[in-house]
């Protein structure tokens, strides 16, 4: 990073060329990319390091004499001690390598949720979530005989934390919920309600999939026992991700998957297993796509976590203003605390023809129910239309958005 | 704004605005919900089946105004028809959104005719014939819904 750049801050327009997808046009217009809660674009500093590691250093690790090996096996337990700070996480053995937040979650759902709930046990979600975090807990619950209990939200869309401290008792033994939500934007007081589920006795696993590319997370501060999140979400590569989780829990709970590297002996008499955290990387990992995931955590710890949040917020509040002049259009999700997220409807235009001709222009951003169906039938709608901002969008683009939705209200008007 | 006013032809703005046999058919004989859980368009679909013909078509839900428009026109036009008749028009509308026009002549597509910008848009093409698959699935009286995934 040049010196000019931290005087200032942060340089949108430098940041850009990082990303060689935005220069491309898209149906004759320059692509307007608004779809990032879906998934982030890829800095070249990303795909070079992909690109390295299949050309230079390509070799199983863990196992190999050999040079190359020696290599591979460095760079990505490298990448895990880069995983490790960035989430502030005591020790590598804490981190998880998985394919993302969605196996992150199923992980501790199929293996702590499986030793520890019982029938009639309880397990707590909110209003919020994201199909991934319902989902492996209504099989959890199912196959268990525990119930699921959902924590309601108001009419910002946010989570009534009194009516979830309500809902917390004895028999309550995972809290699950996202730091941020992807079809709002709500970003949860997330130390309160560890600090709440962990006075009721029950362990907090944190849906990071949206917090980590919007704010700078801490474990240990936030408390939680597991949080997971996915690389693509940040700036890295697709199907990749990882879960933090506390050693003494991990250390307690049972492999999830077996196979090859997470062992430490065989015999058809009995299996030893291998150490934390190896214990629950069973196969050959994504090696490659680990250490891209290092280097997007890199790419944005260079840019400043801090700058990011303050060059979204920007965003944020000045695509709200400019989308509040247009009549008809709602914005679903008015959370005092919100990531760059914007959902809205425009009256008498269904989301996914607002989607289509947007699309017309250049400008791409996802329409549907954001896979939290629940959510959609609590605000009484059946779809929204959803713009999400990043780190390298402008307020141009913004500008750009409301020219667009004028002209999807021009088209049914 | 071309390829737009292709796919959001009057006729389908009009019917999106304004759907013909919008209503609940309380004494129907098949009731068939539709669903596309892609982008939550979601329809009932009720017939009154007389012998061979459909007597009567109606529908309820809401969705896109391709999904709607396309419903309201399925609604008209199958109305009267026999069942070999509506599944030959539902074939019709098949090939005109999936860009299989060839041979397919004004007179047989009437205001079909209006979802010929569909095939331009292969993400809505389900958005176009989930009405017709719904209709489909009552006629052959299967099960309670019909989903287009």
């Amino acid at each position: 990073m040049s010196l000019a750049m931290q005087a200032l801050g942060f340089d949108v327009e430098q940041v850009r060329r990082d990303f060689p997808i935005l220069g491309r046009k898209v149906r004759g217009r320059q692509l307007v990319y608004l779809d990032n809660a879906a998934t982030t674009q890829k800095p070249q500093q990303v795909i070079d390091r992909l690109v390295k590691y299949y050309r230079e250093e390509n070799s199983n690790v863990h196992r190999g004499v050999h040079y190359l090996s020696e290599v591979a096996t460095t760079a990505y337990e490298s990448a895990r001690v880069v995983i490790q700070r960035f989430l502030n996480a005591r020790s590598e053995k804490e981190v998880i390598i998985t394919r993302g937040t969605t196996e992150g979650i199923n992980l501790v759902a199929q293996t702590w949720g499986r030793v520890n709930v019982r029938e009639g046990d309880e397990v707590l979600i909110t209003a919020i979530e994201h199909h991934s975090n319902i989902v492996p807990w209504q099989l959890l619950c199912a196959e268990k005989g525990a119930t699921l209990r959902v924590a309601p939200v108001n009419d910002e869309g946010e989570v009534i934390v009194e009516e979830y401290a309500k809902l917390l008792n004895e028999r309550t033994k995972i809290v699950a919920f996202g730091h941020a939500s992807n079809a709002l934007g709500t970003i949860n007081p997330v130390r309160q309600m560890t600090q709440l589920a962990h006075d009721a006795g029950a362990i907090v696993i944190i849906d990071g999939a949206q917090g980590v590319p919007h704010l700078p997370i801490d474990v240990q501060e936030i408390g939680c026992d597991f949080y997971a999140f996915s690389g693509h979400k940040v700036y890295g590569p697709t199907g990749i991700g990882a879960l933090y989780g506390r050693e003494s829990l991990l250390d307690a709970m049972p492999p999830w998957m077996g196979g090859g590297d997470m062992i430490l002996s065989v015999s058809f008499e009995k299996t030893t297993y291998n150490a934390l955290p190896y214990k629950f990387e069973a196969g050959t990992p994504n090696i490659a796509d680990t250490i891209g995931l290092a280097t997007a955590l890199e790419f944005v710890a260079s840019l400043g976590l801090e700058n990011i949040a303050s060059h979204e917020h920007d965003l944020l509040t000045y695509a709200t203003g400019r989308l509040q002049e247009i009549a008809g259009l709602r914005i679903i999700g008015t959370a005092r605390q919100k990531a760059s997220v914007i959902s809205f409807t425009l009256e008498g235009v269904h989301p996914h023809d607002i989607g289509t001709i947007l699309d017309q222009e250049g400008i791409a951003i996802r329409t549907g129910h954001h896979c939290a169906q629940p959510l959609m039938m609590r605000f009484n709608v059946p779809a929204t239309g959803r713009a999400s901002f990043g780190l390298y969008n402008t307020r141009a683009e913004a500008d750009a958005l409301v020219d667009g939705l004028r002209k999807v209200i021009e088209v049914f008007r | 704004m071309s390829d737009l006013r292709e796919l959001y032809q009057q006729v389908i703005l009009d019917h999106n605005k304004n759907p013909r046999n919008y209503r609940e058919m309380p004494n129907a004989s098949r009731k068939v919900e539709g669903y596309n859980p892609l982008c939550g368009d979601h329809y009932t679909i009720f017939l009154q089946i007389d012998g061979d013909a459909i007597t009567d078509v109606s529908f309820t839900g809401n969705g896109c105004a391709i999904s709607k428009a396309s419903a309201s026109v399925m609604s008209s036009m199958v109305k009267g028809k026999s069942r070999d008749e509506a599944a030959k028009l539902f074939d019709t509308f098949h090939r005109l959104v999936t860009g299989d026009a060839s041979g397919l002549d004004a007179a047989e597509l009437g205001r079909l005719a209006a979802f010929s910008g569909v095939s331009e848009f292969p993400a809505r093409v389900k958005c176009a014939t989930l009405a017709w698959h719904t209709l489909n699935a009552a006629l052959k009286g299967d099960g309670e819904s019909v989903t287009t995934e």
